[in-house]
């Protein structure tokens, strides 16, 4: 699926990781925590292609990223669902076009998939702002809209970078039971957050394992968390 | 064809494509003003070219077979001479016809410089023969010397002193108007190229989100393609069909004394501007993009 092998990451001069290995197991559900700055956020850059390692290798699907050509890296982020902090949405279009912009890309009939799209919208509670534009929309409505458009192409990893940074408690436990849902559905799930108290109501309902980037590498944390 | 194929497919593709990317109004109205602007001057330079092309070929045509004899003698002698003229041309090979040309003609022919009513009679004028010679042509140093025996006044000119230059001038002319139309293809597609580039980098973010929820690049490209194709296609219909109207209210030949005689289209030529749009069209398309996969080419 999303495999690391021994790499490293540099970044203005400065080694932001080094000798990271992990290979990311079907169906499980990790965070991925650290310091603001630990390079939590390269990570996940490193694991959707927006960042080629300075040393090592990342695997996607089997594929060496090096090896990889434009249209393959496009064609492999279908399988993998974003979900950015600041959701990252063309303020222009409505809900609904946002959702079903993966769907456009690949080539999809959007009019073909508007009940699976309308399914979606009621998943996350957001059918009566399908219309609304992104900027009309709380921050937990965009982090929801952002996780229901992660999915929209079925991918079988969704990662999440601090997905609850900016909405209240209540909403960030709402957000974590959706993506509880999903790895329920068997979907692999890597949430970095910093949030200590959302890791724990995850473990609460399921076997998240945990990584903490220090010092430039990674570690599976013990069971302080 | 197939290239035409692909700008037609890319016109007609789904909307929702294209609007990826917001609406831009500044250069919107850049590309269609820039197209609009550019098919005018190059309906202007198509008229010049066709126009040339037409006077080089009638220049190069009408001078080519004809000559004329002046004859300039005495009062009373002029008839005399005329007839020796004609008489020896008559029996010249080469020759298919000749004719004295009569008053009223050359009055018309004068009238341009000296105005109309002019007394021909009273003036005097040296008066001209006209002949055209037969496919094969004359021996015109032949010729010279004959009129020299039988009709000491008379002098044979056979246009070629001047008519090379014409000729050679109207073609350069011809040439040079194909070479504006090009040079003003390449301004467009350098405009087009430029208002691109100023769309993509203000778009950044979206190419950005695009490229996040895996588009191809030339998806991305598709959704500036068409947009910058439509607008130069629009600009460069309004532009062909104002420089159209421009050309067809130009003063007539007949009323303008002569001088920028058929300066514009003729009979069928008229379908030559309506080229001009989808050419603009292509050029757009290609400047677009090789403008845009050139930039996404740098986006991860």
């Amino acid at each position: 699926m999303i495999e690391l092998e021994n790499v490293s990451h540099s970044y203005g001069g400065g080694e932001l990781l080094s000798g990271i290995s992990l290979r990311l197991a079907p169906g499980s559900f990790y965070f991925l925590t650290g310091p603001s700055g630990a390079g939590k956020t390269t990570f996940l850059k490193l694991c959707y292609a927006e960042l080629l390692p300075s040393a090592g290798h990342v695997r996607l699907f089997n594929a060496d990223l090096r090896g990889m050509d434009r249209d393959t890296v496009a064609r492999t982020r279908r399988r993998i669902g974003v979900v950015h902090q600041d959701c990252q949405f063309l303020d222009h279009l409505p809900l609904r076009e946002n959702l079903s912009l993966p769907l456009l890309a690949a080539g999809r009939d959007a009019q073909a998939e508007a009940a699976n799209l309308q399914e979606l919208l009621n998943w996350v509670g957001l059918r009566a702002q399908a219309e609304a534009l992104p900027p009309q929309l709380s921050g937990g409505e965009r982090q929801r809209a952002a996780l229901a458009r992660a999915v929209i192409m079925d991918p079988d990893v969704i990662l999440a970078d601090e997905p609850t940074g900016n909405v209240d408690w209540e909403m960030s436990l709402r957000i974590l039971q959706l993506l509880v849902e999903l790895n329920r559905m068997g979907k692999t799930i890597l949430i970095a957050t910093h949030d200590l108290n959302l890791i724990r109501a995850a473990k609460a309902q399921v076997a998240a394992r945990v990584l903490r980037i220090k010092d430039r590498h990674l570690h599976l944390a013990g069971a302080d968390l | 064809m197939r290239a035409l194929t692909r700008i037609v497919a890319v016109l007609a593709a789904e909307p929702e494509a294209s609007r990826v990317v917001p609406p831009t109004g500044f250069t919107a109205r850049l590309t269609i003003f820039s197209s609009a602007a550019m098919a005018f001057l190059a309906v202007f330079a198509m008229a010049l070219s066709l126009a040339s092309g037409r006077l080089a070929d009638r220049w190069g045509d009408a001078l080519a077979r004809t000559a004329t004899v002046r004859i300039s003698a005495p009062e009373g002698q002029m008839e005399a001479q005329a007839d020796a003229v004609l008489a020896v041309l008559r029996t010249t090979p080469g020759v298919a016809t000749a004719r004295l040309i009569p008053d009223d003609e050359q009055r018309a022919l004068l009238e341009p410089w000296f105005g109309p009513g002019l007394p021909v009679e009273t003036l005097p004028l040296p008066r001209l023969v006209e002949l055209t010679e037969t496919p094969d042509g004359m021996d015109a140093e032949a010729l010279r010397l004959r009129l020299a025996g039988e009709a000491p006044g008379a002098v044979l000119d056979d246009h070629t002193r001047w008519r090379r230059p014409l000729v050679r001038a109207a073609g350069r002319l011809r040439m040079l108007g194909w070479l504006s139309i090009g040079l003003i293809g390449a301004t467009m597609a350098a405009m087009i190229t430029l208002s691109a580039n100023a769309a993509l980098a203000a778009n950044a973010r979206v190419i950005k989100v695009l490229r996040l929820v895996g588009a191809r690049d030339v998806f991305i490209a598709r959704a500036f393609v068409r947009r910058f194709t439509r607008r130069a296609l629009e600009g460069a219909a309004i532009g062909t069909l104002a420089g159209m109207v421009a050309v067809a209210l130009l003063p007539r030949a007949d009323t303008a004394g002569g001088f920028l005689t058929g300066l514009g289209f003729q009979g069928a030529d008229w379908l030559w501007p309506l080229v001009l749009p989808p050419l603009a069209a292509g050029v757009a398309f290609w400047a677009t993009r090789w403008a845009a996969l050139r930039v996404l080419r740098g986006i991860t």
